[in-house]
C-alpha cells in the first residue's frame, strides 16, 4: 500500500503482493474472478450488440424455447430474454456495487469511530449495534421502499443502511486490537496527531478486513435486492433485474419454463463465483484463520 | 446469573420499544393513508372516519396507544381485514408459518450438522470438498430460485405434491424442504469451521492422549464447544424462520404470516404492521436471551455475570 522502493518490494514481498500471490494460487477464485470479469463485461457491452432492445416486443415469438436467435428464448410477450438478462445484470451488479459501497463507507466510519472513542461512547455505540442487530430488516426495508417509492438509488440506499452492522463490529474490533500495538504507541510517542495515526496507521491495516467483508456482502445485497423485486417492491417491470425476470420466470415456469431457467442460472452462478472469489480473499489477505 | 437475564430483558425491551417507534415514524412518514382506497368520500365522513380511528390525534398521542395496546394486550382492530384484532389476524397465520419453520429447522440441522462434521473430521479429503461444494451451491441458490424449482419439480412434474396452496396435510413439506436446504448449508459451513477450530485446540489433545476414541473425542468433548456458533446462527434464523418467509410463503401461495409483512405496509394498515413488527421483535429477543443461555450452559468459560 505505501510506496516502497521498487527493489524493497522485490526483496520481501509487502502484504499485499503476498496476499495476491496466494490468491492467484487458488485456481478456484481464479476461475470465479474471471467469470465475474466476463459477466461485467457482458452485461455492459452485451447489449450494445444485440439485435433487439430488453422492451421491444414481438408477438408473433411469444413464448419461444431458446433458439438461434433467441438464446434464452423469448418471454410471453416476444421480448428477447438474453438481452433482458443482460439489462437485468447491469441493475443487479450495479445493486451490489453502490449498495456495498453505502454499507461500507457507513461501517467503517461507524466502527473507526466507535474503536477510538472512549470508553462510554464505544459501548454506548455498540450497544446501538446490538439493539439494531435484533431489528426485522426485510421488514425495514420493505417499509422503508413502500414509504419513498421505488426508484433505484433508493433501494440501494435502503440495502446499503441495513448492511452495514458487521462491517462495524468488524471495523471496531481491529481497530481496538490495533490501537495498543507498539507501531501505534511509537507514532503517537514521536508526537503524531490523531488524524495522522488515522489515515497512516488505522485504515491500511482496517483494509484487509474491509475487503473481506465487502466481498462477503456483495452476493448479499444482490440477493436482498432480487428478493425485493421479486416481490414486487424492487426494481418495477418492465425495467429488469434478474429479481424480476426470476419473478416473472416463476409465474409461468410451468408452460415455459426455460423462462426461469435463464435468469435463475445467472442468478446462482453470479452468487456462486461471489461466495467462492469472497472465501479465497478471506484466506488470501487472512492466512491465519485457516479454512 | 438472574442480574445477567434481568439486563437481557431490560436490552430486549428497549428493543422491542425501538422497532415500534422506528416502524411507527416510517409509517407515518408514507404518502397516503389507510383510506386511501374509498377514493370521493365527502370531506365531513373522511374526517369522522379519521376522528374514528384516532387518526387526527397527535403522532405521539396515535404511538402511546399503540404501545399502551399491546403492553397491555389490549389488541387494536386491523380496519382492512374486515374488522378483526391484528392478534386473530397474526394468531390465524403463526400456526401454519410455525409448522413450515420448525419442519424446515428439523430438516436443516439434521442435513447441516452431519455434513458439517464429516467435513471437519476429515478435511482435504473428496468428502469434506464435496461436503463444502454442496453447501455453497446450497447458500447460491436462494429461496426464489430453490422454491419455483422445486414446486416445477415436485409439484407441477412429478405431482408429488400441491405446487401451491394450503390444503392437504402435506403441504408443509416442499416449503420446508426449500428453506431447510438453505439454511442447512448455513449450518454445514459453520458447524465445519467451528469443529475445526475446537479439534485444534489443547484440550481435545489431552482428551486423546488420554485415549478416548476418535468418536468420543469429537462428540463429547468437542462438539458442545463447536456448536455455538451455529447456535449464535440459529436465533435469529429461528425467529426468522417461525413468522414465515416472505418469499417462500409468497412462491407457495402459504396463508401464514409472512405476506402480512408485505401486504400490510403496502395497504398502510398501520395497525398490523406494527403488530407485525412487534412480534418479530419479541421472537427475535426470546431466541436471542434462549440463544444466550444455552451457550452459557455449553461453555463454562462464557459467564454470565459479564453482561
Amino acid at each position: 500500500m505505501h510506496a516502497a522502493p521498487e527493489h524493497a518490494a522485490r526483496a520481501h514481498p509487502g502484504p499485499w503482493q503476498a496476499a495476491w500471490r496466494r490468491l492467484r494460487r487458488n485456481r478456484l477464485a481464479m476461475a470465479a474472478l474471471a467469470f465475474l470479469i466476463l459477466l461485467v463485461a457482458v452485461c455492459v457491452a452485451g447489449p450494445l450488440f444485440s439485435p433487439y432492445g430488453p422492451n421491444d416486443q414481438d408477438l408473433k415469438l411469444k413464448a419461444t424455447a431458446p433458439s438461434a436467435a433467441h438464446w434464452l428464448g423469448t418471454d410471453s410477450l416476444g421480448r428477447d430474454l438474453a438481452t433482458r438478462a443482460l439489462h437485468g445484470g447491469r441493475v443487479s451488479l450495479l445493486v451490489g456495487i453502490v449498495a456495498t459501497l453505502v454499507a461500507s463507507v457507513i461501517g467503517v466510519g461507524y466502527g473507526l469511530v466507535a474503536g477510538l472513542a472512549g470508553r462510554r461512547l464505544d459501548a454506548f455505540m455498540m450497544r446501538l449495534v446490538d439493539i439494531l442487530y435484533a431489528f426485522p430488516f426485510i421488514t425495514f426495508v420493505i417499509i422503508l421502499v413502500v414509504v419513498f417509492g421505488r426508484e433505484l438509488w433508493l433501494i440501494f440506499a435502503a440495502i446499503g443502511a441495513v448492511e452495514w452492522l458487521t462491517m462495524a463490529r468488524v471495523v471496531r474490533g481491529q481497530v481496538l486490537a490495533l490501537r495498543n500495538l507498539e507501531f501505534v504507541t511509537a507514532a503517537r510517542a514521536s508526537g503524531a496527531g490523531g488524524a495522522h495515526i488515522l489515515v497512516r496507521h488505522m485504515l491500511p491495516n482496517v483494509l484487509g478486513p474491509v475487503i473481506i467483508y465487502a466481498s462477503l456482502t456483495v452476493p448479499g445485497v444482490m440477493l436482498l435486492e432480487a428478493t425485493l423485486s421479486f416481490l414486487g417492491l424492487g426494481i418495477q417491470p418492465p425495467d429488469a433485474s434478474w429479481g424480476v425476470l426470476i419473478r416473472e420466470g416463476a409465474d409461468s415456469m410451468e408452460t415455459y419454463p426455460w423462462m426461469l431457467a435463464g435468469p435463475g442460472l445467472f442468478f446462482s452462478a453470479t452468487l456462486l463465483a461471489l461466495n467462492l472469489l469472497g472465501d479465497a480473499l478471506r484466506d488470501a489477505l487472512d492466512p491465519k484463520s485457516g479454512g | 446469573m438472574l442480574r445477567f437475564f434481568a439486563s437481557r430483558l431490560i436490552q430486549g425491551g428497549i428493543v422491542i420499544l425501538a422497532v415500534l417507534c422506528i416502524t411507527f415514524v416510517l409509517l407515518k412518514r408514507a404518502p397516503g393513508s389507510p383510506l386511501e382506497s374509498e377514493r370521493n368520500i365527502p370531506e365531513h365522513i373522511r374526517a369522522q372516519k379519521m376522528a374514528q380511528l384516532g387518526l387526527d390525534q397527535p403522532e405521539i398521542v396515535q404511538l402511546w396507544r399503540h404501545i399502551r395496546g399491546f403492553a397491555t394486550f389490549q389488541f387494536p382492530v386491523s380496519e382492512k381485514n374486515g374488522g378483526r384484532t391484528v392478534d386473530e389476524i397474526i394468531l390465524q397465520g403463526f400456526p401454519v408459518s410455525a409448522l413450515v419453520g420448525c419442519a424446515a429447522l428439523v430438516i436443516a440441522l439434521g442435513l447441516g450438522i452431519p455434513m458439517g462434521a464429516l467435513a471437519a473430521v476429515r478435511p482435504n479429503t473428496l468428502e469434506d470438498r464435496a461436503c463444502m461444494m454442496a453447501a455453497t451451491a446450497g447458500i447460491c441458490t436462494p429461496s426464489l430460485v430453490l422454491g419455483p424449482l422445486m414446486a416445477l419439480i415436485f409439484g407441477l412434474k412429478l405431482r408429488w405434491f400441491n405446487a401451491s396452496g394450503w390444503y392437504d396435510a402435506d403441504d408443509w413439506v416442499l416449503p420446508a424442504l426449500t428453506l431447510g436446504i438453505i439454511y442447512s448449508a448455513s449450518i454445514a459451513r459453520l458447524t465445519r469451521a467451528g469443529l475445526r477450530e475446537t479439534l485444534a485446540q489443547e484440550f481435545i489433545r489431552t482428551a486423546r492422549a488420554k485415549g478416548a476414541s476418535e468418536t468420543a473425542v469429537v462428540f463429547r468433548h468437542a462438539f458442545k464447544l463447536a456448536c455455538l456458533p451455529v447456535l449464535n446462527f440459529l436465533g435469529p434464523a429461528a425467529a426468522g424462520l417461525l413468522s414465515g418467509s416472505i418469499v417462500t410463503e409468497v412462491v407457495f401461495q402459504l396463508p401464514g404470516l409472512g405476506r402480512h409483512f408485505v401486504g400490510s405496509a403496502v395497504n398502510r394498515d398501520y395497525e398490523l404492521a406494527m403488530a407485525c413488527a412487534a412480534f418479530y421483535a419479541v421472537l427475535i429477543v426470546g431466541f436471542n436471551l434462549l440463544v444466550d443461555a444455552i451457550q452459557a450452559l455449553l461453555n463454562p468459560r462464557i459467564g454470565l455475570h459479564k453482561a
